[in-house]
């Protein structure tokens, strides 16, 4: 199973520019690796990484092979109206992980 | 030509002494691998949001509250809240188990439940399972001192452990000492050296992308020196843990820390 680690303030200042900052678990296997017996390791990674604020994209992310295993993003954006971030990420194998983070803008 | 022999024999006799006199780090100059990482690698571990060794603290989380094995018990059925009932664990292992009259480690701990108590299959070393749970627990201890047990049946096995530390292996010829006690702090290629405290692990090693073990470190090391590792979960292995954590007695537990 997926996990990930969200962190949003969970109160701002209307207009504030807040961090956000997000961590999944995943191998992140490049599809350029062999075993011992020269077999390819099939690629398995996160491709896309969505960000939405209130049902409205405000991040998104290609993912490509050569990112580490278990990928950071951090990004900032604007606090405009209390309500829910979601996080979702998509990938090979039909890899999904969604998380949600509530935010109190007062 | 016999004052020659003579002055090079002398000099092969004072290199023997100094290997015999070999000298511990005082306790005062330890410092933890942490210490020589890059300011954003330590940003990453001292932020629990970034440090992706929290990742299987959360796995472990739900194998602690999960049922398992035919006795369908769940760690927390015996332990009760790892908070509390795990705090300071992770820092006085390994310890002396006197049904296999030997020392064993915090992950052979956790299989002895396992297959004892939850009839449960044991995790194979190095499974995701086996370093989330030991993860999970490792973290409890977050921020306790090291405090090896002071038991006398742990004695002979601490002394084997600190003989393996400082006799040489592997077709380099080196021991654990010449980097880590004499070296430490230098450069091998691009990697500073570091004094090797156990207080870390399970860690999340950039390099392997992964969490590891103890174990693994070591056995990293002795590929390094092309010496031939011991199998996972070996008593040289343990006794050697053993005397690295005796090593860094009172130092502070950073589990899961993070190590380039």
């Amino acid at each position: 199973m997926a996990r990930a680690l969200i962190n949003v303030p969970a109160k701002a200042k209307r207009g504030e520019v807040i961090a956000i900052k997000t961590l999944v678990s995943h191998v992140m296997e490049s599809g350029f690796r062999h075993t011992n017996l020269g077999a390819v390791i099939p690629r398995d990674i996160i491709d896309t990484f969505v960000c939405t604020y209130n049902g409205e994209e405000i991040f998104r992310a290609q993912l490509a092979p050569a990112i580490a295993a278990n990928p950071f993003i951090a990004f900032h954006t604007v606090a405009t109206d209390s309500g829910k971030l979601e996080f979702k990420w998509t990938g090979d194998n039909g890899f999904t992980a969604t998380e949600i983070a509530t935010i109190t803008v007062e | 030509m016999t004052l020659v022999r003579l002055a090079s024999a002398f000099a092969l006799l004072s290199l023997t002494t100094a290997e015999l006199a070999h000298a511990e780090i005082p306790l005062a100059e330890r410092r933890s691998g942490y210490a020589d990482m890059a300011p954003e690698t330590k940003a990453m571990q001292d932020d629990d949001a970034a440090n992706p060794g929290m990742l299987a603290v959360l796995d472990g989380e739900a194998l602690w509250n999960a049922k398992a094995g035919t006795a369908a018990k769940s760690c927390a059925d015996c332990h009760g809240d790892a908070r509390s009932a795990m705090k300071g664990v992770a820092a006085r292992y390994p310890a002396f188990e006197p049904a296999q009259n030997r020392p064993i480690n915090l992950d052979q701990r956790i299989n002895l439940c396992r297959t004892e108590r939850q009839q449960a299959p044991a995790f194979p070393y190095e499974s995701r399972n086996m370093l989330a749970l030991s993860a999970y627990v490792g973290r409890q201890s977050r921020g306790e001192k090291i405090a090896p047990p002071d038991d006398a049946r742990l004695r002979p096995h601490l002394d084997a452990g600190r003989e393996r530390y400082n006799v040489r292996i592997g077709q380099l010829n080196l021991a654990c000492n010449h980097c880590h006690d004499d070296n430490w702090g230098k450069k091998l290629a691009g990697n500073v050296i570091p004094q090797a405290h156990p207080n870390g692990y399970p860690l999340y090693r950039l390099e392997w992308q992964s969490l590891g073990s103890l174990q693994r470190r070591l056995r990293n090391c002795m590929i390094g020196m092309r010496a031939e590792p011991y199998a996972y979960g070996a008593l040289e292995y343990v006794e050697l843990e053993l005397y690295l954590m005796w090593r860094a007695r009172g130092m502070t537990i950073e589990t899961p820390a993070v190590r380039p």
